[in-house]
């Protein structure tokens, strides 16, 4: 079997139709349900009208509503949602688990301390306050996630990062973050309590665009990057002596994609709090529906942010008060599901 | 037969039983300091008069009506969460699994804050029941998503549907108490597992469960060293590999169910005792399961301990678990490297 080799430079791609037709589909779907987000609310805006004023037409009405209202909100959920999907597929494809994701070693459990913890320390009966306020709970989630991340990247590193170890050290720092959660939420006030577990859940109903800016720029810098590496990735599945005489510095390698990893999924959880199952789910998805051997890193990314919009749409039309992590594994839950049984009845075949 | 090849065996044998021995010892130390120690001390010799001729004094109810109580609870609760432990990472062949990842942790807590939100039903004893159901609801759906369609669960389905149901369950029991003041403040405690304050009745309603999940764990073993090699080989080795797999789920069920249906989840704990109980045993499961029991009971027994001791007897033994369990463990990982699964 011949591949088409898509060269850029000094890097270059092998093109894998399959892989190509799940990022494209995946992408016409996520505009779709995107328009549609965007649209819904007091006054409703038809799909062909959003996707016109988005593209620069549209009414003055419309294009006030949709870029100074709507527009953050479902913008949010396509980012956070890519940076989820891609920091679990370079997760999953370096410590070769498929159950390594950044909630499981500890990344967004440690934003969800910071976050908590500006909640709860500086909250009174649900309003942050003090000097708390001043650096909100986002930045203090970005601190507790990169915290995390650090952490976990030193305590791993001993004459090189073994996938192995860094999976269990990750699971140590995850029970240590997860437990603070606990705590801080049984130890504060109640209204407090309730304000963290809809953070906790991961909530996109009030971002604006000062939320989405960071995430934005963050992306923008990060994607190339980790794109870039995409090489790197398929050749470290191989284990390390293969990798080594494929000519890459594995431990230099793999620390760079942990860090870009964990950095990813901090700022997305600093952004809109964890929302669940998404850096776990959407990999796993993606290969199976790309047929590849590992997580697709395009694929991963298009998927997780299909899969946020697309819980946030469902979430407004049927549960408006509640948090779209609710939503995000009992959309993602049956059709990892589902893809489980149709791959091994076509095994058995 | 040279020297030199049966000398390692007798080596990791030797070492087997140091460890059972030293854990043993350990366990009925640790048992004693529960029974004597927390926010009132009392010394062993007035514990002894408490359970051989009680009086009725205070120390006598202390001993009697709180202490020993728990400590059989822990003992017994961190016995099943050690072999629950070591179980789903045999069968999961994933160093990541723990026990609740069949999703028995949050289908107990989903039907405990269903009890309490919907039903209005109050307190442990109410709940208890309704936590263990849940639990056992949740597991059966995950083995059998996991088995569908192929000849069986296989390691990568069983932990993927696990963690996929886990999830879902996780948004139901969020999308509950974020309506409901009473729920939250019921769940934000019962989340975080403690064996403080429950007496006998708990304990007797689940004994049984517990029991049997260990007979039906001690009896998994063997075949858990076969599946070890692989599913294919152990069909060609002549084992019911899927007999295998639902012996397994079920002592997992029912071990993980009990204890979290009288404690709460108690994280952490039947994640890393396998790890641990492996640098002793080496990967054989006869010796690796029981090993894993008994750390799990001395682990647990301890934390609850020292934290009665610190903070008094309301003390919730799942934090210290973690905050000062999970710093060992990483010192452990960084020096030793811990085995593979």
């Amino acid at each position: 079997m011949t591949r088409k080799v898509l060269a850029a430079g000094p890097v270059a791609w092998t093109v894998k139709p399959r892989v190509i037709a799940v990022v494209v589909v995946a992408a016409v779907l996520l505009v779709l349900v995107a328009a549609i987000n965007i649209g819904m609310g007091s006054s409703r805006i038809g799909i062909w009208d959003v996707l016109e004023t988005l593209l620069g037409g549209g009414t003055r009405r419309e294009r006030g509503i949709i870029f100074d209202l709507r527009l953050p909100r479902t913008l949010a959920g396509v980012l956070v949602g890519a940076a989820l999907g891609l920091s679990g597929a370079l997760f999953q494809s370096v410590a070769r688990n498929p159950l390594a994701s950044p909630d499981i070693l500890g990344i967004t459990w440690g934003a969800g301390v910071g976050a908590v913890t500006a909640i709860v320390a500086g909250g009174y009966r649900g309003q942050v306050s003090g000097m708390v306020s001043a650096i909100g709970v986002p930045v203090a989630g970005l601190l507790g996630g990169l915290l995390a991340a650090v952490l976990l990247y030193a305590l791993s590193w001993r004459r090189g990062v073994d996938g192995y170890r860094m999976v269990l050290i990750g699971i140590g720092l995850w029970a240590i973050s997860y437990n603070i959660v606990n705590w801080l939420l049984a130890a504060g006030d109640v209204n407090d309590a309730a304000r963290a577990t809809t953070w906790l859940v991961g909530n996109l109903a009030d971002t604006g665009w000062d939320s989405v800016g960071p995430v934005a720029i963050a992306l923008a810098v990060l994607v190339p990057v980790t794109l870039v590496c995409g090489r790197t990735v398929g050749g470290l599945q191989f284990g390390d002596d293969t990798a080594r005489g494929l000519g890459i510095r594995v431990d230099g390698a793999r620390g760079a994609l942990l860090l870009l990893a964990a950095t990813l999924a901090a700022i997305a959880t600093a952004a809109a709090g964890p929302i669940t199952f998404v850096a776990l789910a959407t990999p796993q998805i993606a290969m199976r529906l790309a047929k590849t051997a590992q997580p697709p890193l395009a694929g991963s990314m298009v998927l997780g942010a299909l899969l946020t919009v697309g819980a946030d749409l469902l979430t407004r039309l049927l549960l408006p008060d509640l948090p779209v992590g609710v939503l995000t594994a009992v959309l993602g839950a049956p059709y990892l599901i589902f893809l489980f049984v149709r791959s091994r009845r076509e095994a058995r075949a | 037969m040279t020297v030199v090849a049966t000398a390692r065996p007798r080596t990791r044998r030797q070492r087997r039983l140091a460890g059972i021995g030293v854990l043993a010892v350990l366990l009925v130390l640790v048992c004693a300091a529960s029974v004597a120690l927390g926010t009132k001390t009392i010394p062993l010799g007035q514990v002894w008069t408490a359970l051989t001729h009680p009086a009725g004094s205070e120390p006598d109810i202390i001993v009697r009506s709180l202490r020993v109580p728990r400590t059989v609870l822990g003992l017994l609760v961190g016995l099943a969460i050690g072999v629950a432990g070591a179980l789903m990472q045999g069968h999961t062949r994933n160093p990541l699994a723990d026990p609740g990842l069949l999703g028995v942790t949050h289908g107990a807590a989903l039907a405990v804050v269903f009890a309490v939100v919907v039903l209005g039903i109050d307190g442990l004893y109410g709940s208890i029941w309704f936590g263990f159901a849940g639990a056992l609801l949740a597991s059966v759906a995950v083995f059998l998503l996991g088995a569908v369609g192929g000849k069986g669960a296989t390691p990568v389905t069983l932990a993927l549907a696990g963690a996929a149901v886990s999830a879902l369950l996780h948004g139901l029991v969020s999308a509950i108490i974020l309506g409901d003041e009473r729920g939250m403040e019921i769940y934000r405690f019962w989340r975080i597992g403690s064996i403080a304050g429950r007496d006998f009745a708990i304990t007797g309603q689940i004994a049984p469960f517990l029991v049997a999940g260990l007979l039906l764990a001690l009896i998994n073993t063997p075949g858990l060293n076969t599946l070890a090699l692989g599913e294919d080989v152990a069909t060609a080795l002549g084992q019911r590999v899927l007999r295998t797999r639902v012996l397994g789920v079920a002592a997992i069920t029912l071990l993980t169910g009990s204890a979290v249906a009288a404690c709460g989840p108690i994280a952490f704990l039947g994640l890393v005792v396998p790890h641990l109980a492996r640098a002793i045993t080496g990967p054989d499961y006869r010796w690796l399961v029981p090993v894993a029991g008994l750390l799990g009971a001395v682990l647990l027994l301890t934390a609850d301990v020292l934290g009665r001791v610190l903070t008094g007897d309301d003390f919730e033994v799942g934090i210290l678990l973690a905050i000062i369990g999970a710093p060992v463990f990483i010192v452990l990982v960084r020096r030793r490297g811990l085995s593979k699964v």
